[in-house]
């Protein structure tokens, strides 16, 4: 096919060509083109079909606010679904292919879906679909599912980056037309820093598709003219194919920058940016939208936008049609009749629907006081009919029915637009984000001059308001073209189905009928209809909507409401919202100072919040995970066992109080700890909840070092700031998080003082008698290294944590092991660590569940009654505290040969039909004891404390499960802590 | 008026003219029975009830604005019954079977879908706890299943198994789960009270409330003053607004949920999938468009919207999950306010002032819960009892430490 | 949102964590006879107002400082931004 509908074009690059295809058919344009005005060039009037009827669709509009032309772009995993051809820029070797259609474009076999509209009108789909019950999610919902939707997913990963940037300006101006260039001249003059965004690749806005003049030159040089002076400015930063799809709290905008959809591949480069414009003031030059009128079968390819079928002609040089008739209530839409003459295009009719216009053109046939109520063309549109009965061969149909300034960014916080009879529009009303202005025809002001002088005047405003002197140049000169409009929405005299929202297929009909069944709020009729729910969002659909809704009414239309916006302003890809965090870089790693030679080691890792740590060290010959965990309990109770426990949290406590605020902190005492002695403790939430619990060493007089669980780290910190600045904010404490900090190891095992012997200089007396269970103090290691040493087992084993500088982490761990070699060290992850504390009966992470109170820990008596802390009152409350509550206690299958489960319920033995109301607890955590050749488990049992000895079931039905166990002390191991102690 | 097939198509063929008002709109009477503050989904349900199932019928319902237009109308569509404590599941087990019935004893499609809610699993810790809930929905009479990745693979191929920062490890599966049609339920809920005699009042804000000697007579309104023997407040995420008007201080912040929808595609999402390790949950409309959220934006605000940073953190959470959606646009982002109580749970229940009723607290979870708070709404009003399910929806739990904590998190809202 | 630290200047919102009502700081006093009615209200109680709301946050991502920002819930301007400590110490906290 050839560009049969290239008649010229000044925007476009004619000396070069551009191969694409539309369904498989090789076409060419230009650089410059769209899409759109590409397949225009080449005839395609057909390209999509409408979303519920099926309908043949055409192009629409030139712009953003396109309903129909939907495409898909490229091929494999970036195919992008729901792209609107009329801003799709044109490359070489581009690949289109229509969508939303079953079989080829032309004969979509959906299309019988229009022979059933009488049926299928508003709301049809909640009145029916219910008989049989089952028919529903078996047949009907499938069928509709399928039929819906509209473009596809690859269903494979996007392969394209997106990455996130930061702006700070003290002017933004969103829209680059005559108002926004205006407006961004002035800032950039006044030497204020200006962000000047614009959604088109050709900024310039309606100047580039009208024949306007400014000064003396066509609008489109002047607008090339000042984008020369504004590049040419350090201050100012211009972003094309940039659209500013939010405003949010605070003078924050959202913008997105198209920087590779262009190209035929992004080449390594980002596909998108997601901008943050942090912007003192911003002025709204975002121009208007033109709408349609609905008449009968206004829907048919070839019926545009008047507006729209001007940009092809006088921007990209393509005629949509060769015989062109106009329908308009406003002057404006006769402009795009001279245009068409000026550009040679055959001029139909001129259709004005208002009864005393003087306008006219010169042989062609003008009818005024007029209507079109129907229109014929199966696949494209070949005649419109008149209201008095006249027939009119025609190809193109350019309707207008008015402009509504985009007042969509004005809505994003609390703006409400205001009805203006003048204008036949809604204009910005209401609060608008703090910080911004309206200029041009987004603020109702419609005529090129006067979008001029706001531009320029808003932007004044802004900058002296800003402190800065407002340029003294004179403004560019423009006339004041002709504006005129007398509302005019739909042809009643049409019996036809007449569109209001193309993309969803809402016709007047279902407006009326919607106002009928009692929908009568703007929003009910949104919902009721899915009028502007499309991916348009009802650009060229809501207003037109709501003057039928009104007329329905016997209302005004202020009265009946109004349609607000919600961002973003055009659809974003989530891909771009979502940037770089993907993948394996969806949030950060922290790793472990001995990561490295853990991995060296063959460890395999486990996510723990953010950190990785080494879950257990494989060695040659084992078989499974289990093999790996059984030997490093058996090694560490045997002999000695190193862990990497740095990812607990630390955090430094200083000061003259320090004591005192400790004391607070935790449920027990620590006012009378001595220097050189660790406690356990435990911290409830103010709500008496068990929090966390951990040690804390006092390693001088004023100074004690906390360990946190890794969960909580960072918001013991925080709570233990709040309590310092917000509660005490006089106690003399100083806090300090030095989790990253400190490399911390535990060595556990009867060996562990042998090999700790031979690590900690000799100055250093770390015997039995000299530092015992729960002693801390600060030492050297390897010979003048500083580090820490605490006496603390979670093992139940003779043990130690020693902790160095981070940096000496990794000489650390290579050193502990070196020196345990005689005795057989090894490493051991976070399974055998899980082994070993369940063996202990330790409450962990599953236990100190957000839900627990110390008392169903069994540590209700830690509790000192004889001080405040936090969560102390609160903890007494009735249902906390409760002798029958639940206890946290140990369990042991019956059959020693039975694995238990965690998540399993307790039920009685004879229970025979099993509810939450006879429930007696849940199975918390499990390990299988190598020490003890069978399974454990902690849990909470009703009662369990009084219940030692009782079998109990272990109710597991998820996994098909049933499993007796005998309820026993949760201390399966050295219940006397003789071996801690040794 | 009764919807059928054959109305349709009766309609279809006279040229749909006959079709009347889905409701009427009375002017309010001087005296209800009962008055029903807020004509949202749970207000509507309850009124259905009260009129269907406890013979109460004197009813009205004041709506400030237009019915459906609070949270019934702006969430993600999610019904479900996989929650963990005994306060909570048996309660969203009825509301999951009310809604199974729902379509044909409203007769109106709400096009309730069970397509079935996958609850992702990424760590150990979070397998054990998704057992006990799993097994703890299966004693209150639920459905729920334990999936392995193979099982996931099945269901939903296009996930990220590979290369993920927290591998998908497994999956509670709750085959019941799904999503229905968030708007009609408010309308069919509508209807049906309104054919049972119930007057839905729009445009009528309550601006007071009548209280004699500790009893709640009536309300003011801005259609004038209306007697009723008994007062139902049911506005979430207005909760604090009203009940102040009646000296109440609530253990209640409001706080923003953002929601998010995709421009239309083919289907993708089989069910509802949501992600263990991100906040991100998605489900594909009949429509097509991917329906998603995440967390709340965490702060106090009545505002209905909310922040980049959330929105940014939800896509993260997709991107991470199923990085094939990231060619699919966002299309449209809004906020719910919503009551976010003080331990994640609602309430149901009378307040000390007789005649007083006050239902809300409901989180981001009350759109599942319509029918069940409807009912159970309607029992306590009309029996002055509460249901046998909602009888820990009080609002004296926290003076008796009877919290219903299902995060475990402890009274801080924006945590729940 | 940003919020304009009394130290720092404007930062964004995001590097803050929030907790609530500034209630918060008024932690009742564990003896007193009313202490468990006291700290049921101090808990679990809130005036969530729509409108001028004093509220906590804390620059997580930052200094470290416990805020009490004055911001308005229905139209999130931000009036007025203290440090916690001082705000404390007027509430009649010391030691």
């Amino acid at each position: 096919m050839t560009q049969t509908n290239r008649i010229g074009g000044r925007l476009i690059d004619r000396s070069r060509s551009l191969s694409f295809t539309f369904n498989g058919r090789a076409m060419q344009g230009h650089p410059g083109d769209t899409l759109a005005s590409a397949l225009l060039a080449n005839g395609q009037q057909l390209v999509g079909r409408s979303f519920k009827y099926h309908r043949p669709r055409g192009i629409f509009s030139a712009g953003s606010e396109e309903p129909n032309a939907l495409v898909q772009l490229r091929r494999g995993a970036a195919q992008e679904p729901n792209t609107r051809a009329t801003v799709a820029e044109l490359f070489d070797g581009l690949e289109a292919t229509s969508q939303n259609h079953r079989g080829p474009l032309e004969y979509d076999l959906l299309a019988a879906t229009d022979l059933l509209a009488p049926f299928l009108g508003a709301g049809f789909y909640y009145k029916t679909f219910m008989w049989p019950k089952s028919f529903w999610e078996k047949l009907y919902e499938p069928a509709i599912r399928s039929s819906a939707g509209l473009g596809r997913l690859s269903m494979e990963p996007d392969p394209d980056r997106y990455d996130h940037g930061y702006l700070h300006c003290d002017l933004l101006v969103i829209g680059a037309g005559p108002a926004g260039l205006s407006a961004a001249v002035a800032g950039g003059r006044a030497g204020a820093r200006v962000i000047l965004a614009d959604e088109d690749f050709r900024p310039g806005g309606r100047l580039n598709a009208e024949t306007l003049e400014i000064d003396g030159a066509p609008g489109h040089d002047w607008a090339r003219t000042a984008l020369a002076e504004l590049a040419a400015m350090d201050n100012v930063r211009v972003l094309s194919r940039t659209t500013v799809y939010g405003a949010y709290d605070h003078g924050i905008y959202g913008a997105l920058e198209r920087m590779t959809d262009h190209l035929p591949a992004s080449g390594g480069k980002p596909r998108q940016v997601l901008w943050r414009i942090y912007a003192h003031r911003a002025v709204l030059c975002a121009g208007a939208t033109e709408r349609g009128i609905a008449f009968g079968n206004n829907d048919r390819p070839g019926v545009m936008l008047a507006g729209a079928v001007r940009a092809y002609v006088n921007r990209w040089g393509v005629a949509p049609g060769k015989r062109v008739a106009v329908f308009t209530n406003n002057d404006d839409g006769w402009r795009t009749a001279t245009d068409l003459r000026a550009a040679g295009v055959d001029v139909a009719a001129v259709v004005d629907s208002r009864g005393d216009v003087t306008m006219s053109l010169d042989g062609a046939r003008v009818e005024t006081g007029g209507a079109i109520v129907d229109t014929a063309g199966r696949k494209g549109l070949n005649r419109i009919t008149l209201q008095n009965g006249d027939r009119i061969e025609a190809d193109c149909l350019a309707v207008s029915g008015g402009w509504n300034p985009n007042v969509h960014l004005t809505c994003h916080q609390r703006g409400r637009p205001t009805w203006r009879d003048d204008i036949a529009a809604f204009v910005p009303g209401g609060a608008l984000p703090p910080g911004m202005t309206v200029a041009g025809a987004a603020g109702g002001a419609l005529t090129l001059a006067a979008a001029l002088r706001e531009g320029r005047e808003t932007a004044n405003t802004a900058l002296e308001d800003l402190g800065f002197t407002a340029s003294r140049e004179p403004a560019p000169k423009a006339e004041d073209e002709a504006a005129g409009i007398t509302p005019f929405w739909h042809v009643a005299a049409s019996r036809k189905r007449a569109w209001v929202d193309l993309q969803n297929d809402v016709t007047a009909k279902d407006v009326k009928q919607s106002h009928a069944e009692g929908f009568r709020s703007v929003e009910h009729l949104k919902r009721y209809t899915t009028l502007g729910m499309a991916t348009d969002q009802g650009k060229t659909a809501n207003v037109l909507g709501l003057a039928i809704l009104a007329q329905a009414a016997g209302r005004s239309i202020p009265e009946t409401g109004t349609t607000i916006f919600r961002p973003p302003y055009t659809p974003v890809p989530i891909g771009a919202f979502a940037g770089r965090a993907r993948g394996r870089d969806f949030r950060p790693y922290r790793l472990t100072p001995s990561h490295k030679w853990a991995t060296e080691q063959g460890a395999t890792f486990v996510e723990v919040g953010m950190w990785l740590r080494a879950q257990w060290f494989a060695r040659p010959g084992e078989t499974g995970w289990r093999d790996s965990v059984d030997r490093e309990v058996e090694m560490t109770r045997n002999s000695v066992g190193i862990c990497d426990v740095t990812t607990l949290g630390k955090i430094d406590i200083k000061g003259r109080d320090a004591a005192e605020f400790l004391n607070r902190l935790y449920v027990n005492g620590f006012a009378k700890l001595s220097v050189g002695r660790v406690r356990y403790g435990l911290m409830l939430r103010e709500d008496g909840i068990a929090y966390d619990d951990g040690t804390t060493a006092r390693l001088g007089e004023n100074h004690y070092v906390m360990t946190t669980t890794t969960a909580n780290a960072v918001t013991v910190f925080r709570n233990m700031e709040f309590a310092r600045q917000c509660l005490w904010p006089d106690l003399d404490v100083h806090l300090i998080s030095t989790t990253d900090g400190w490399a911390q190891f535990a060595v556990a095992g009867p060996n562990s003082r042998n090999l700790l012997r031979k690590v900690v200089d000799a100055a250093h007396d770390i015997s039995k008698d000299a530092f015992p269970f729960m002693a801390c103090a600060e030492v050297t290691v390897c010979g003048g290294t500083p580090a820490r040493l605490f006496r603390i087992s979670f093992s139940g084993e003779l043990a130690y944590e020693i902790a160095v500088p981070a940096r000496y982490g990794d000489a650390m761990i290579r050193a502990l092991m070196a020196a345990g070699e005689e005795f057989g060290a090894i490493p051991y992850g976070t399974e055998a660590l899980g082994v070993m504390r369940i063996e202990k009966g330790h409450a962990a992470g599953n236990e100190l569940n957000g839900q627990t109170s110390a008392h169903h820990l069994g540590m209700g008596r830690m509790i000192s009654r004889k001080k405040d802390c936090i969560g102390n009152a609160a903890s007494e409350r009735a249902e906390l505290s409760r002798e029958d509550g639940l206890r946290l206690v140990g369990l042991r299958p019956v059959d020693h040969g039975a694995k238990l489960d965690a998540g399993a319920h307790f039920i009685e033995r004879g229970d025979a039909s099993p509810s939450m109301a006879s429930d007696l607890g849940w199975m918390s955590s499990v390990a299988y004891s190598p020490s003890l050749g069978h399974s454990i488990g902690l849990g909470f049992v009703r009662r369990g404390d009084a219940r030692m000895g009782d079998i109990i079931r272990a109710y597991d039905p998820v996994r098909g499960k049933d499993t007796e166990v005998e309820i026993v002390s949760a201390h399966f191991i050295d219940p006397e802590g003789e071996r801690l102690r040794a | 008026m009764k919807y059928s097939a054959l109305k349709i198509l009766w309609e279809g063929l006279t040229g749909n003219k006959g079709w009347a008002p889905v409701w009427r709109e009375p002017d309010p009477k001087p005296e209800y029975d009962v008055i029903i503050i807020g004509g949202g989904g749970h207000g509507l349900a309850t009124a259905y009830y009260l009129a269907k199932e406890f013979g109460v019928a004197n009813v009205a319902v004041l709506e400030k604005g237009w019915i459906g237009g609070g949270n019934v109308g702006r969430n993600t569509t999610i019904i479900r019954s996989n929650y963990l404590l005994e306060g909570n599941q048996p309660f969203y087990e009825l509301s999951l079977k009310l809604w199974e019935g729902l379509e044909q004893d409203l007769n109106y499609n709400a096009m309730i879908s069970q397509r079935g809610i996958l609850n992702l699993i990424h760590s150990d810790a979070q397998r054990d706890a998704f057992a006990r809930r799993a097994n703890g929905m299966r004693l209150s009479g639920a459905d729920s299943e334990l999936l392995d990745t193979a099982g996931i693979r099945k269901m939903c191929p296009f996930l990220d198994f590979e290369n993920a920062r927290f591998p998908i490890q497994g999956a509670l599966w709750q085959p019941r789960g799904g999503t229905v049609r968030h708007d009609a339920v408010a309308w069919g809920y509508a209807r049906g009270a309104d054919a049972r005699g119930v007057d839905i009042i729009q445009n009528c804000e309550v601006t007071g409330f009548q209280i004699e000697n500790g009893t709640c007579t009536g309300v003011e309104t801005s259609r004038g003053a209306i007697r009723a023997r008994k007062v139902a407040v049911c506005v979430a995420g207005s909760s604090g607004r009203v009940m102040a008007q009646a000296g109440m201080r609530l253990p209640i912040e409001s706080h923003v949920l953002q929601a998010f929808v995709s421009e239309g595609l083919k289907p993708v999402i089989p069910g509802v999938i949501t992600f263990g390790a991100g906040h991100f949950y998605v489900s594909q409309s009949d429509k097509g468009g991917l329906v998603f959220g995440g967390d709340i934006d965490g702060y106090n605000t009545y505002a209905q919207r909310g922040g980049l940073p959330v929105v940014e953190d939800v896509c993260e959470g997709g991107m991470a999950i199923m990085p094939m959606i990231g060619r699919a646009r966002l299309l449209r982002m809004w906020g719910g306010v919503m009551d976010m109580s003080m331990d994640g749970s609602p309430f149901i229940d009378k307040t000390h002032i007789d005649g007083l009723y006050f239902n809300g607290g409901w989180c981001y979870g009350g759109f599942k819960a319509t029918p069940a708070s409807g009912y159970c709404y309607a029992h306590l009003i009309a029996r002055d009892q509460p249901h046998e399910v909602a009888t820990q929806f009080r609002l004296d739990r926290f003076a008796r430490g009877a919290m219903i904590d299902e995060k475990g998190q402890g009274a801080q809202p924006n945590l729940h | 949102m940003i919020i304009h630290h009394p130290l720092l200047g404007p930062r964004d919102a995001a590097e803050f964590v929030y907790k609530g009502d500034v209630t918060l700081i008024d932690r009742p006093d564990w003896q007193a006879e009313d202490a468990a009615e006291a700290f049921h209200d101090y808990l679990y109680l809130r005036d969530n107002p729509a409108g001028e709301h004093r509220e906590l946050w804390f620059h997580e991502q930052g200094d470290r400082s416990w805020l009490v920002v004055t911001r308005n819930t229905l139209t999130h301007e931000i009036t007025k931004v203290e440090l916690a400590r001082d705000v404390a110490r007027e509430r009649g906290r010391s030691r």
